[in-house]
């Protein structure tokens, strides 16, 4: 399987999704943001970081970058396309996925690990996994999902919502949301399902020495699903 | 020519950083403010000479990259 990781000015977990998605067996190729085509690919990664320096909005410069048309295009041909933390910001602000992110609710930085809840496994990024809940490290500024109430209605009646903060039993409530997000929204899908953007960092739980596995649940399972 | 944009939040956003604005004001002595909204400024010099035309061009530039409609309003607020 080929996957192609993009590369900001600014992006700071490139090299972490390269690690992971190579030790699950993926061909993985580096992409500079001001190339014009993407590699033939079964998957194309909007890493996390802070691309240009989150100026403007973050992910808003970086949308606009050389190397997304051609993203844009993979993804509006039904290629896969996973963005995590920044690059699911970078998602919002090309509308490959609807809605926003704001700044975190209570102004802080937030880094640290939380459960989530997978809401929906009807598509290749979470068919067949036998967990429902992941432990995934966060680590983010502007994570509070927003959508106006008709994104909203749209996202729930297309079945968009991928994951929800929770606690380790699955609990989807108030306390469980760390940064204000809508219906504790931590990812989400286009309507086609081949597009996810989410704020956890699944390459961060890729070492059961290091951090936690729960990482490599999602990668193994991602990359069969792809085969 | 020199185009001045202001960019809004919409009403129905959050705004934290304009609350706690609000709460340092009232702190420092500032009692009478019902609500604080921050926003952004742009002051965009441009080679067309058409008011008319920069107008246009200034707010296309708005609604594909300067602003993100579905959280935040724009206005042009002077052209010279």
């Amino acid at each position: 399987m080929k996957s192609a990781v993009i590369t900001f000015p600014g992006s700071n977990c490139d090299r972490d999704m390269d690690v992971a998605l190579k030790k699950f067996g993926f061909n993985n190729k580096m992409v500079w943001h001001q190339d014009i085509e993407l590699p033939k690919s079964d998957l194309v990664v909007l890493p996390g970081g802070f691309s240009y320096g989150d100026y403007l909005r973050c992910g808003s410069m970086a949308s606009k970058s050389k190397i997304m048309q051609s993203v844009i295009n993979f993804a509006n041909s039904g290629g896969m396309v996973m963005g995590i933390c920044n690059g699911f910001q970078i998602l919002v602000e090309t509308g490959l996925v609807p809605g926003v992110l704001l700044r975190n609710k209570y102004l802080e930085f937030i880094c640290k690990n939380v459960f989530v809840k997978i809401s929906n496994k009807d598509n290749f990024y979470f068919k067949n996994i036998n967990n429902n809940i992941l432990e995934l490290h966060i680590a983010h500024n502007e994570g509070n999902y927003f959508c106006t109430k008709d994104q909203l209605k749209e996202i729930e009646d297309n079945a968009q919502i991928a994951i929800n903060y929770c606690d380790a039993e699955g609990k989807i409530e108030e306390i469980f949301n760390p940064n204000g997000s809508i219906k504790n929204i931590a990812g989400i899908f286009n309507k086609e399902k081949n597009v996810l953007g989410m704020m956890p960092h699944p390459e961060r739980m890729i070492d059961p020495s290091l951090s936690g596995d729960d990482g490599s649940i999602f990668f193994k399972n991602l990359i069969n699903n792809l085969k | 020519m020199k185009i001045s944009v202001i960019i809004t939040l919409k009403k129905d956003v959050l705004d934290p950083q304009g609350k706690v604005i609000h709460q340092a004001l009232d702190g420092m002595g500032f009692n009478d403010v019902n609500e604080v909204r921050q926003g952004k400024y742009f002051e965009i010099d441009t080679k067309e000479t058409n008011p008319k035309k920069a107008k246009d061009k200034v707010e296309e530039m708005c609604k594909k990259l300067l602003a993100n409609l579905v959280i935040e309003n724009y206005k042009i607020i002077d052209v010279q």
